[in-house]
């Protein structure tokens, strides 16, 4: 079916009299209704392109992203090993326009009328902006109030989280530089839910390959909350034990309570670890506008949703993909996942605005690439479908799965996941 | 391979489909979106990964059940063709082989 033939088919579909009621820009005669998206990560671009593309271009689509540009936390681990550039992982949003017609503010929204359905912006050059459905993926914030020692600019810059791929990925990469070989480079990060699992030890072996590299004598202390590495543990271990023996002390429980910018020391309940560059990654929360929009109701950090279409379990119309959402079981706080959730949520949105039923059966699909070097990586992949007596979205049983060891082809592979995925947001 | 009971079904009562619920046309479109993130969007490739576009039903699906079985050794795919049953993976098939491959 070609597009123009789709467009048609809406016109018909819909007559001349859907959602031409909304306030702002003028909507198209042909149009299903607007949807705005906030953030333009994984999550939010993916779920921009998708709403015009699958509807023909019957839905208008405003995507509101504060940066200018995309940078990716996907292989900006690379960059702390200096095996990559930042500028490799970043990327304009001009295709969502040009190639789907995806309208790109670069504005900060302040807050969401779901009551009266329209977003308000911090700054007065824009005026109030309606919506028929809002798609919330902003992504986490960090809870730098529970870590007081870094709850100001100046010891952020200090102990960079680097968690957000961009300046302080600069920043960290900079210090690690600039450290003496023989320095100890001590990274703490946060009990489960945080964003990317299998992040953190990905990041221990990017650093570590660096020391092993430029500066043999040095150390990587890992503080970790949690009780043993939660992701490809096994596999991680390996990497560690075989490719970066004596570079690495790994300690599990050691949950960050404090730090201190002066002495360059983190604290834990019972120790304090002194290092040349402090790594911490503080515990997250959904976006503030999530908070804001009033549709963070898990354990005052997360967002639940209704799988079948992803929208708010507490607020009408408002839709939360990505790492703002909680979950299904099994389902991780990444870039694979938010993609996958952006286009069931782009169906079921599309679905619900032009008065089709919505899928019953939705799956998706969660493949993740770990770097232990700068040449081998592996994967954990599964596969997640719709359960209707649990109404959530399960792991499917005997799918899925871990690599049985790091190699050269799978970083081929991760490389081809990365232009992909990339693409599949933004192209 | 994994049976699906609620497929099953709704194949053996084909004919009564209009009383229960019309097969959804989008079916295949949404499953095979999943597969986008290493394959491109409807399945064209930008990196090494092969592009599936305009590639035959037939290969596709006889390529799954390669994977399935475990007779075609792969890193990944091994293990993700394990969660889709053959209406699924028909479905899937269906849909890239009526994309357009890059670049036509």
């Amino acid at each position: 079916m070609t597009r123009e033939f789709r467009r048609r088919d809406f016109v018909k579909l819909l007559g001349a009299g859907a959602a031409v009621s909304l306030a702002g820009c003028a909507i198209a005669p042909n149009s299903a209704g607007r949807v705005i998206v906030i953030g333009g990560g994984y999550g939010g671009a993916t779920v921009s392109k998708y709403l015009r593309m699958w509807s023909g271009g019957a839905v208008q689509v405003f995507m509101i992203e504060r940066e200018q540009n995309f940078v990716s936390c996907p292989l900006s681990n690379l960059v702390l090993a200096g095996s990559r550039d930042i500028a490799q992982n970043t990327f304009g949003y001009e295709n969502l326009q040009k190639n789907h017609g995806v309208t790109v503010l670069h504005a900060e929204v302040s807050s969401i009328d779901t009551a009266k359905r329209v977003v308000k912006f911090a700054s007065s050059k824009y005026g109030d902006l309606s919506y028929d459905r809002i798609v919330v993926a902003p992504g986490v914030d960090f809870l730098y109030d529970q870590i007081p020692g870094l709850n100001n600019a100046e010891a952020q810059a200090r102990i960079p989280n680097a968690w957000k791929a961009g300046p302080q990925t600069v920043a960290l990469r900079g210090q690690l530089e600039e450290m003496r070989d023989g320095g100890v480079f001590v990274f703490a990060f946060p009990k489960m839910p945080y964003r990317c699992p299998p992040g953190p030890y990905e990041r221990v072996c990017q650093v570590a390959d660096y020391f092993k590299r430029s500066k043999p004598r040095s150390k990587v202390i890992v503080l970790d909350a949690n009780p043993a590495i939660v992701s490809k543990g096994k596999l991680f271990q390996a990497a560690w034990d075989s490719m970066y023996k004596g570079l690495i002390e790994y300690q599990p429980n050691q949950e960050t309570k404090d730090v201190d910018v002066r002495t360059m020391t983190v604290k834990t309940e019972f120790d304090s670890i002194k290092g040349d560059v402090l790594n911490v990654v503080p515990p997250q929360t959904a976006g503030a506008i999530a908070h804001a929009a009033g549709v963070v109701n898990v354990s005052k950090r997360w967002c639940d949703v209704n799988w079948l279409t992803t929208e708010s379990t507490v607020v009408p119309n408002v839709h939360v993909i990505g790492d703002a959402t909680q979950g299904g079981p099994g389902m991780p706080k990444s870039g694979s996942m938010a993609n996958q959730q952006a286009k069931l949520a782009a169906a079921a949105i599309i679905a619900t605005m032009t008065g089709k039923p919505v899928n019953q059966t939705p799956m998706i699909n969660n493949t993740c690439y770990s770097y232990v070097s700068a040449t081998e990586a592996m994967h954990v992949t599964s596969i997640h479908e719709w359960n209707a007596a649990k109404k959530t979205l399960v792991p499917v049983i005997g799918a899925g799965g871990v690599s049985p060891a790091s190699s050269q082809q799978e970083k081929q592979f991760a490389d081809g996941w990365a232009l992909n995925i990339w693409n599949d947001a933004l192209g | 391979m994994r049976p699906s009971v609620i497929l099953v079904a709704a194949i053996s009562v084909a004919p009564f489909a209009a009383l229960a619920q019309a097969p959804d046309p989008d079916l295949g479109r949404n499953l095979a979106a999943s597969c986008a993130m290493c394959h491109g969007t409807d399945g064209r490739s930008a990196g090494i990964t092969e592009s599936l576009a305009g590639r035959p039903k037939d290969q596709i699906v006889a390529t799954i059940k390669l994977f399935r079985e475990g007779k075609k050794p792969a890193t990944i795919m091994t293990q993700i063709a394990k969660g889709y049953t053959d209406a699924q993976v028909a479905a899937i098939a269906t849909y890239f082989s009526e994309q357009k491959p890059a670049g036509k």
